[in-house]
């Protein structure tokens, strides 16, 4: 890892930390740059910054946070993540505990994905101008042959599948943020998806229109962009959607509508209708795909509107928030 | 009815007067009623119908004569805004004649929907009349005009009753000066009209038997049943998903009211209004105990479409003589508007059997297209006077008078009982009613209604107007309209509906007591005084936060209310023991213990942390059921001493909480302390303002100003101080006249410079 300001000797301290932590036969070369074979067909890449508070949660912290982020952007192409780089923004003052405890995290995700970082850098700016650690992760994929993901292909009549329950990582960082304890503790989701994603390639690619990872503004959000990029409309059932009862508890408590909390372990997936079912029995097989369900289906809609059934009959119009859930009831 | 600006030079006896009437002159017998005036006094000329309204020429020695009469007998749904006069030279015709319609740009208008008439009633019931228990029937001065419209001008052609070819009756009564069905665009009759589904007896029987009915109206279906049996009514709540709203009935006549209801004669008098509304009225208990529970308080509305009386007259068994509608009826109707759960009202036949076929056991439509979907009206008499909770059929397209010129605006409103208004000249046009934007059909009743409005004024906005809120799809709406934006803060929006239609155009002190809305800090608003002077609004006073826990849950759940009142008087300890069917109780103290925020200065929420305290509701069905309740519990607000602290502008009912968590006195004791604590603190932090600003006219907005102790007992309260209350007459207080004030701040703003395109220059 390089360096930037800030004392040298702190700047080498920084160093060894990462070093240490991260080790692979990349860094150990000491370079600028890291060298790889490319392999045959087509890459993708993707890069992603963590700005998180806290910064360690039940469940995780903003180093595996920001291993998982990059391999699930790079996965949702239905790539195979290879490589990552990641860069450090540290505020001055920052405990070196904390940021070694950082970097062993990053590392320990990194190692189970099986995807190194094998570059990176380090920024100290002063106090103030950032608030503790700030990571930026990029990644790099390759993309199996013949498969063509992406935002704009959902058709009406396909189907919408989820990975697993929705609001975890959100209800976790809000529980530490507000202290609240609950009976059984709340933790992220934060996990890499590429395992899930090869299980699901491997038993239907053709059938597969697109992936995403629903993280910052939930479920409702990632159905929305989607429902925009391919023009169509969404009706999802109330019912049909996993929800944990101490996150749904949590929820409750706090007035937060679980479809607009992030996640970090999750993935929709918008599916030919007649591969649904094999695709489902693919992701509850794997540990991350175990309360797969299918949630909804696309429809033919000029206004690209998602609607939700709700568990009394009703429909209600799945809103992408401006920022954080504001009141509405006059 | 007339609200008439004669501008003209002294008429000269022998001269010829070119008139120009503008106002709502098309469509409402306005050519027939000259012709007969004209020649009551020998006058010859012509009357012609044009874009601006009416042209009129008269020739004669009684011209004065004539223009008192147009104006003093004017017909029933004619509203006259101007009419100017001009001499000119005489040319000595021989006659008055009825001219074609003249072409051009309309600003002329479609006047609103209105209840059969008694002419038309006498024929309905009348065997000899070819019009006889004729479901269709209607004239000149009533039935359905705006639900039947698509666009102007005014004409058959352009409506849904451009498919029924006239017979030859009828073509003679279209054509005939003489006839009250002369240029009647809806004009029918057993021969060439409309037809209904079923017979009159089936439905009759069908209700007689409990059925649920969707029946075919005016503006929309109704779902009835009968008002009587409480196991239908009980199904049809069951079915409707709609657990404890109060339902509105029909009854035959005031004669039949008088039977289940005790209105006063303000209130008799507004049922007999043309629009015929819904009026909200003191119960007498006297139908099936799920018509409206718990509230002592009934929505009653007259029959207003011919078909109503028929069911009425079948109920009473096909009497031939007439008695029977003045007589008292037993049989009276839950008329409700049909959709489920929130979606905007069915109007076409095909969607009825689609959506209305699991709540309604008999579905009846006819061949007549609603082409404008509108509610019923809601009104009810408040501190002596008609006021709207929910203004649609019957006054829409009604404009309200804005008493200045102004730039076009299109004002979206906010997201709960959404209107949206267009400001055109110096008029506001409010849609109809639209409902909650929070699902996809209601959505589409959004845009339509908006589309409508534009289209049928024939106006390009300059400007357009919505809430601060960003995540309001009418907010979302007004962005991509691309046209210069005002976003107006929601409280300066209910305060500015009623300096609109009060035509206050200097400083205004207005309250807008309210559930939520964004405040310009992008906090929790509601319990607001604010200073409005054109555009600019300044809040200068707010009740005291309590906490919100859990956003628009707490306003679904007033048990946290109740906690956060706690938490607001150092009571947090009692929350288990208050509130102890509220699992969450103790979670939500101890969260309240460590942590506050966010807060909310809402008298709505202060509502529901009375209602909860007091024992009255802990957890809501429906939007206001706690502030409700607690209304209908007090007989008389009482006073008690230091209920509230006045600091600055803030507003602190603190003692009052402490005192209900204390002393937990009754449910009706804690109502009756608290509206009076409510009155006199309001009054109390108004007066300050009002003194040392020297404004006298206080304008008292906000959904909570639906609570008819507050604003009367308010009203009073301020009157007593030698200050001037105004209250919302030609919108609702609550949300659906925010679209109102939106345009007319919008309006100012666009006069004084400070509305522009919005650009990101920023992140
Ligand atoms: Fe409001
Ligand atoms: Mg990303
Ligand atoms: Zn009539
Ligand atoms: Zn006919």
């Amino acid at each position: 890892l390089s360096h930037g300001a800030g004392g040298r000797a702190m700047s080498q301290l920084i160093a060894e930390i990462f070093h240490a932590a991260l080790d692979n036969e990349w860094l150990r070369q000491g370079n600028d740059q890291s060298i790889f074979d490319a392999p045959k067909g087509r890459m993708a890449m993707t890069t992603d910054a963590f700005v998180v508070s806290p910064l360690f949660f039940p469940g995780g912290d903003i180093g595996s946070l920001a291993v998982h982020g990059a391999i699930n952007d790079v996965a949702m192409s239905g790539a195979r993540p290879l490589y990552l780089s990641a860069s450090f923004i540290i505020e001055e003052g920052f405990a070196l505990a904390d940021l070694a405890r950082i970097a062993e995290s990053m590392g320990a995700a990194s190692r189970a994905a099986g995807v190194p970082v094998i570059t990176g850098d380090t920024k100290v700016v002063e106090r103030g101008k950032a608030d503790g650690v700030f990571i930026s992760t990029a990644a790099v994929g390759v993309a199996p042959e013949g498969l063509e993901l992406s935002g704009d292909r959902a058709r009406p009549g396909d189907l919408v599948l989820l990975s697993g329950s929705i609001g975890d990582h959100g209800v976790a960082i809000m529980s530490k943020r507000e202290n609240l304890e609950f009976e059984c503790e709340i933790l992220s989701d934060s996990a890499p998806l590429h395992g899930l994603v090869a299980e699901m390639v491997a038993a239907a690619a053709s059938s597969l229109r697109l992936m995403r990872d629903p993280t910052r503004g939930g479920l409702a959000a990632t159905l929305n962009e989607i429902a925009q990029q391919s023009g169509v409309g969404f009706r999802i059932d109330e019912t049909a959607i996993p929800v944990k009862p101490e996150v749904a508890a949590a929820c409750e408590l706090l007035g937060l509508d679980p479809l607009n909390v992030a996640n970090e372990g999750k993935l929709v997936a918008v599916v030919a209708p007649e591969a649904a079912q094999a695709l489902l029995d693919a992701m509850r097989a794997h540990p991350l795909g175990r309360d797969a369900a299918i949630i909804g289906a696309t429809v033919a809609d000029d206004r690209r509107f998602v609607q939700m059934r709700s568990s009394f009959g009703g429909s209600r119009i799945v809103d992408w928030l401006a920022g954080e859930q504001l009141p509405r009831i006059c | 009815m007339a609200r008439a600006g004669t501008r003209q030079a002294r008429p000269d006896s022998a001269a010829r007067l070119r008139l120009r009437v503008r106002g709502a002159v098309q469509g409402v017998g306005f050519r027939p009623f000259a012709q007969r005036i004209a020649a009551r006094y020998g006058l010859t000329g012509f009357v012609q119908n044009d874009a601006n309204g009416v042209l009129l020429e008269i020739e004669g020695a009684q011209c004065g004569a004539f223009l008192a009469a147009l104006e003093a007998e004017a017909p029933p749904l004619a509203n006259i805004e101007s009419v100017d006069v001009e001499q000119i030279d005489a040319r000595g015709d021989c006659a008055f004649s009825i001219l074609q319609s003249a072409g051009g740009k309309t600003k002329t208008r479609i006047v609103a929907d209105a209840a059969t008439c008694p002419d038309c009633l006498e024929e309905l019931f009348d065997a000899s009349s070819r019009f006889h228990l004729y479901p269709f029937l209607t004239c000149t001065h009533c039935g359905p005009r705006f639900t039947i419209a698509s666009s102007l001008p005014y004409d058959r052609a352009r409506t849904s009753m451009a498919n029924f070819p006239l017979c030859p009756r009828c073509e003679a009564d279209y054509h005939d000066p003489h006839s009250r069905r002369f240029h009647a665009e809806a004009i029918a009759c057993p021969a060439c009209g409309p037809r209904l589904d079923a017979d009159v007896s089936t439905i009759v029987e069908a209700l007689r038997q409990g059925a649920v009915v969707a029946l075919k109206g005016i503006g929309g279906y109704h779902l009835m049943c009968d008002a009587r049996n409480e196991g239908a009514v009980a199904s049809l709540r069951q079915r409707k998903a709609r657990d404890a709203k109060p339902f509105a009935v029909m009854a035959a006549n005031l004669a039949s009211i008088d039977r289940i209801a005790a209105p006063t004669p303000a209130e008799r008098a507004l049922l007999a209004h043309r629009a015929t509304p819904i009026v909200l009225m003191r119960s007498t208990d006297a139908l099936a105990p799920s018509v409206a529970p718990g509230l002592g308080r009934i929505g009653v509305m007259l029959p207003y479409a011919p078909l109503h009386h028929l069911l009425f007259h079948a109920a009473a068994g096909y009497p031939s003589s007439n008695d029977w509608r003045g007589a008292a009826q037993g049989f009276v109707l839950v008329a409700t508007s049909a959709n489920r759960g929130g979606e905007p009202l069915v109007v076409d036949d095909h969607d009825a059997r689609r959506r209305l076929s699991g709540i309604a056991d008999l579905i009846v439509g006819h061949d007549r297209a609603i082409v404008a979907r509108v509610d019923d009206s809601v009104m009810r008499i408040v501190d002596g006077a008609p006021a709207f909770l929910r203004r649609a059929r019957g006054f829409v397209p009604d404009p309200v008078d804005l008493k200045t010129e102004g730039p076009c605006v299109v004002a979206v409103g906010g997201h709960l009982k959404s209107t949206v208004t267009v400001a055109r000249g110096r008029e506001a046009f409010i849609s109809p009613h639209i409902g909650d934007l929070d699902d996809a059909e209601s959505i589409r009743f959004f845009e339509e209604s908006l589309r409508r409005l534009l289209s049928l004024l024939d106006v390009e906005p300059d400007v357009a107007a919505c809430d601060l809120h960003p995540d309001f799809f009418s907010t979302r709406f007004a962005e991509e309209t691309n046209l210069p934006l005002q976003r107006v803060q929601h409280h300066a929006a209910h305060v500015g509906a009623i300096a609109a239609e009060h035509g206050v155009d200097g400083p205004l002190l207005g309250v807008a007591l309210d559930g939520y809305g964004m405040g310009d800090d992008g906090g929790a608003w509601g319990g607001e005084l604010i200073l409005l002077d054109g555009a600019r609004w300044t809040r200068l006073g707010h009740l005291a936060p309590l906490p919100l826990p859990g956003g628009d849950r707490a306003a679904r759940e007033p048990w946290r209310m109740g906690v956060a009142a706690l938490a607001a008087t150092g009571r947090l300890h009692r929350a288990r023991n208050l509130f102890p069917d509220a699992p969450l109780a103790g979670q939500l103290a101890e969260r309240l213990r460590r942590d506050a925020e966010p807060t909310t200065t809402s008298m709505g929420r202060l509502f529901d942390a009375a209602a909860a305290l007091a024992g009255v509701c802990r957890e809501q069905r429906y939007e206001g059921q706690a502030a409700m309740e607690l209304e209908a519990l007090v007989r008389t607000p009482r006073h008690m001493a230091e209920s509230f602290q006045l600091s600055g502008g803030v507003l602190d009912f603190s003692p009052l909480l402490a005192f209900l968590a204390d002393e937990r006195p009754g449910p009706r004791e804690a109502a009756e302390y608290f509206h009076g604590a409510l009155i006199e603190g309001c009054a109390a932090w108004i007066e300050q303002e009002a003194r040392a600003r020297g404004l006298a006219r206080i304008a008292l907005g906000g959904g909570c100003m639906m609570n008819m102790i507050l604003a009367e007992g308010l009203s009073d309260a301020l009157r007593a101080r030698g200050l001037s209350p105004m209250l919302a007459r030609a919108a609702p207080c609550n949300d659906g006249g925010l679209s109102l004030g939106q345009a007319a701040i919008a309006r100012a703003a666009f006069e004084t410079g400070g509305v522009r395109k919005e650009n990101a220059a920023c992140v």
